[in-house]
């Protein structure tokens, strides 16, 4: 099943497939996404949503097939050039990974430090991303002392702080309270609307019918078991 | 780079314990290596005045007349290892000699003839070198007009020996110490990186080079070396300062003692090589873990 083909993909899955050991984690998919699109990935524990996260930012490894990320081709992707490939991508975890020894401030500064930004556009650059998020009054505190919903929010101000095209999202709002889980869906629909492809991967049906257009990858045992337009 | 080195003055003050023991370790280590320069050093100088820069005496035999005076300088030239020869006629000698002991010079208006030889002061090259001395002398020695060499062969031989065996002990000693130190600086690293595991995930994962990830540790192993090396030396020479003072005082009145701290030189030697160590180790350890 190929979904969506047509020209300018800006991701495009073929016949990829993911073994742990002997068990299979993806089994065989193909997929293309357009830029701009917002592909909700759904499915029960265990259906392969992170995996398929995962070896979008070679965090693993595919075992067969091939992905391209705007024409880019991961499998020739070599560990020297693996850091320059995900500042393509913001990313959001359920366990948010900041890193709790820096301010809210540093954890999301590090993106643009890590690219070589200068201090001056990285000040500017990141009080204005926490602005928009609502953290710049947080700015210099730990991330510990924040509450779950706060941490996702410097989790996505980290995320697009450097304006990637691609903004992947693992669970987001897994472990977070209704009214936080909407602040950060509200973010995330934010940054979607100007422009930025999003894949969300959630086992909670609901959230899509907030992002309006876009499409519902379905997997299960790590299969691709249907895709479906959203149309909210 | 300023970013990266507050960055690790940071990160040392926040682990102050694990980094306190590893800049004593450098600091012992570098201690016990700046001990044996120090002695290398004045015992090098002092064997030098001692040896008067590796002049030795040449006494001719009586046979000896001043019209072969070319011939034999040639000789000597031509062993090599000899810098310059200087003619001492047995007449200079018995003046010299009256001179140096003024007074007490009278019983040798009681010779009926110069008892002293004619001799040749020779200055020799690699004086440093005990076995090169012996060699130059020896051969010397074996020429027919030669009678005897005088370079101090008795007492000098046994400070050589003494000077060898403190240098075979030195490096022994310094080589196992920095080893030692390398190792725990090494260990140190490992511990602080495993400490850092979470955040170098994080940091990958937004994209950070493993020089980027790198970068702070290796500062921060260049820091806990100097700061270990500087740390050496201000004990080395609070200890000098105390012990050189009584030294001079107690035996500069029985034997010429010229000692003097480290030179600027050997001192940056030293300092370049704790700051190399704690990078090296620094090197090793992430060299394992990054692979």
């Amino acid at each position: 099943m190929r979904a969506n083909s047509g020209k300018a993909n800006i991701i495009r899955l073929f016949n990829v497939t993911k073994r742990y050991g002997g068990k299979l984690a993806l089994n065989n998919i193909t997929l293309d996404i357009k830029p701009g699109e917002f592909i909700f990935i759904s499915g029960p524990s265990g259906a392969g949503k992170s995996t398929l996260l995962k070896v979008l930012y070679l965090a693993e490894r595919v075992s067969e097939g091939q992905i391209l990320i705007d024409g880019i081709n991961l499998a020739r992707v070599s560990s020297s050039k693996l850091p320059f490939l995900r500042r393509r991508f913001g990313m959001v975890f359920q366990d948010f990974k900041l890193i709790p020894s820096r301010t809210v401030f540093e954890n999301v500064a590090l993106v643009l430090k890590v690219a070589g930004e200068k201090p001056s556009y990285i000040k500017k650059k990141v009080m204005h991303v926490l602005r928009v998020t609502g953290m710049e009054k947080k700015a210099n505190q730990l991330p510990l002392t924040l509450s779950g919903g706060e941490q996702q929010r410097v989790a996505v101000a980290r995320a697009v702080v450097s304006e990637p095209s691609i903004i992947l999202a693992d669970e987001p709002t897994g472990s977070l309270d209704s009214e936080s889980a909407q602040r950060v869906l509200d973010l995330l629909l934010g940054y979607h609307q100007n422009g930025a492809t999003i894949l969300m991967a959630s086992h909670n049906l609901e959230q899509m019918a907030l992002f309006g257009k876009g499409r519902n990858i379905a997997l299960e045992d790590g299969a691709l078991k249907g895709i479906s337009t959203i149309l909210c | 780079m300023m970013r990266f080195l507050s960055k690790a003055l940071t990160d040392i003050r926040s682990n102050r314990f694990l980094n306190t023991i590893t800049i004593m370790t450098i600091a012992l280590s570098i201690l016990l290596v700046s001990v044996f320069m120090l002695f290398f050093e004045n015992a090098g100088r002092v064997l030098s005045a001692w040896n008067q820069g590796g002049r030795a005496m040449v006494y001719l035999s009586e046979s000896f007349t001043p019209a072969m005076l070319p011939n034999v300088k040639e000789q000597l030239m031509s062993m090599g290892g000899i810098e310059k020869t200087t003619f001492i006629p047995k007449a200079r000698a018995l003046e010299q000699l009256k001179k140096e002991m003024g007074s007490k010079t009278r019983f040798l208006s009681t010779l009926q003839e110069n008892p002293l030889p004619d001799a040749i002061e020779i200055t020799m090259a690699d004086y440093n070198n005990f076995d090169q001395i012996q060699k130059t002398a020896g051969r010397i020695e074996a020429l027919d007009i030669v009678d005897t060499v005088e370079y101090g062969q008795g007492w000098l031989g046994r400070f050589f020996k003494l000077f060898n065996l403190f240098k075979m002990t030195g490096y022994a000693m310094s080589g196992l110490f920095l080893m030692i130190a390398l190792f725990i600086t090494a260990n140190t690293v490992r511990i602080t990186f495993y400490a850092r595991q979470a955040e170098v995930e994080i940091m990958r994962l937004v994209g950070a080079t493993d020089g980027f990830i790198k970068t702070p540790f290796y500062v921060e192993g260049l820091l806990q070396g100097f700061f270990g090396g500087v740390l050496g030396i201000i004990i080395l020479l609070t200890g000098y300062l105390t012990l050189s003072s009584g030294i001079s005082q107690n035996l500069s009145a029985y034997v010429y003692l010229d000692i003097h701290f480290l030179s600027w030189p050997a001192m940056a030697i030293i300092l370049f090589s704790s700051t190399f160590l704690g990078w090296f180790g620094c090197f090793i350890s992430l060299k394992q873990i990054l692979k």
